[in-house]
């Protein structure tokens, strides 16, 4: 065929792209925004190949977290896309392992305790748990 | 999940009788960041969420932090678009690996050592005079990640998730891409068992070209659906 002039050297969308921001407009990347975006990507992939869940299985979750936070009112234009991602690893792993949401109830603590006795600049870390 | 949890790492929109434990530690946290700021660390719920996880998966075995580092530097730095373009430039130039792409393109594609982690069925859909594919997951974001690596912000939007069934001739204008008017346009919805990638038409003129030439033609959107290959002009 073609008729038509390709236009690719220009390939992101005009109008989608007025509502996604700035930092995802790039043609290529980046992959991930923020490092924790990268540490829940790997962590999930992980426990997927540990036989945790299966790929379908997460695919399921993803994809209710995506449209629970569409029901609260997320325009989910992309830019949350890993909160969503986190929100359904929580309950992965919740689901699978008993006990797993007290814990992590205690470790959220134990972690915001760390952070607010560690002096700025320093590596904050867990002393006890 | 509870429903409190979805809106946590949104604790703005939240009504206050639904603050839960580890928002109010979070909110907390910020107060006491504003009012002493500099002298000690502060994480936010986010960070805070993460690390619980990390601790919690590790302090289980079930993740090491070199694996996770190793898995991070592989989507980052080692696959991507470049691998589609490959397999498409074999396909352009090879007529029998093209054959098998279309018939069964997962082993193809597991051929030039592109394989999945998460045992998906890869389906390859050809670019014709008469027909234009467009790729979507309308669910989440189902990808073919050994090819193309992570998908851009877009493909995981919901403006375009819902656009591309509805109206993907208007997708495509959105693009720049202009088909012509009796070109049917095809719509694949992956899933997490079946990710379909596009073999665009190869450009006009290319004959010439060699196999690693004609995959610098082959960009990610042309392998979505939301782009055509690059003409053979933009190699001079």
């Amino acid at each position: 065929m073609s008729n038509h002039t390709p236009k690719d050297t220009n390939p992101e969308p005009s109008l989608l792209l007025e509502v996604i921001p700035d930092q995802f407009k790039d043609d290529q990347g980046p992959v991930f925004a923020e490092p924790w975006q990268a540490d829940v990507f790997a962590i999930t992939v992980s426990l997927h190949q540990q036989g945790m869940f299966t790929w379908q299985e997460w695919a399921d979750a993803l994809s209710q977290s995506i449209a629970r936070a569409q029901d609260s009112g997320d325009p989910d234009l992309g830019d949350t896309y890993y909160h969503h991602w986190l929100n359904a690893l929580e309950h992965m792993v919740e689901s699978r392992n008993p006990g797993a949401r007290l814990r992590l109830a205690d470790l959220y603590q134990q972690w915001d305790e760390a952070a607010r006795s560690t002096p700025h600049g320093q590596p904050i870390e867990l002393l006890c748990r | 999940m509870s429903k409190e949890k979805a809106p946590r790492s949104e604790p703005a929109q939240q009504p206050d009788d639904n603050v839960n434990k580890r928002d109010k530690s979070a909110l907390a946290t910020d107060l006491d960041h504003h009012d002493h700021p500099h002298d000690h660390s502060h994480l936010d719920d986010t960070a805070l969420r993460v690390r619980s996880l990390q601790t919690l998966l590790t302090e289980k075995g079930y993740i090491e932090e070199a694996a996770l580092h190793a898995l991070i530097d592989t989507y980052e730095n080692k696959i991507g678009p470049r691998n589609g373009a490959r397999v498409i430039a074999r396909a352009w130039s090879d007529p029998e690996y093209k054959n098998w792409l279309l018939e069964d393109a997962t082993a193809a594609i597991a051929s030039l050592s592109f394989q999945g982690r998460q045992g998906e069925h890869m389906v390859v859909v050809e670019n014709t005079d008469n027909t234009h594919n467009l790729v979507v997951c309308t669910l989440c974001s189902c990808y073919p990640w050994p090819v193309l690596g992570l998908p851009p912000a877009w493909y995981k939007s919901a403006p375009y998730r819902s656009k591309a069934v509805i109206d993907p001739a208007g997708v495509l204008t959105d693009f720049g891409v202009s088909l012509s008017p009796d070109k049917q346009i095809v719509v694949w919805d992956s899933t997490a068992e079946v990710r379909y990638l596009v073999m665009p038409e190869r450009p006009e003129n290319s004959a010439h070209l060699s196999e690693a030439e004609l995959s610098l033609l082959v960009t990610r959107n042309s392998m979505i659906g939301t782009g055509l290959a690059l003409p053979v002009e933009t190699l001079s």
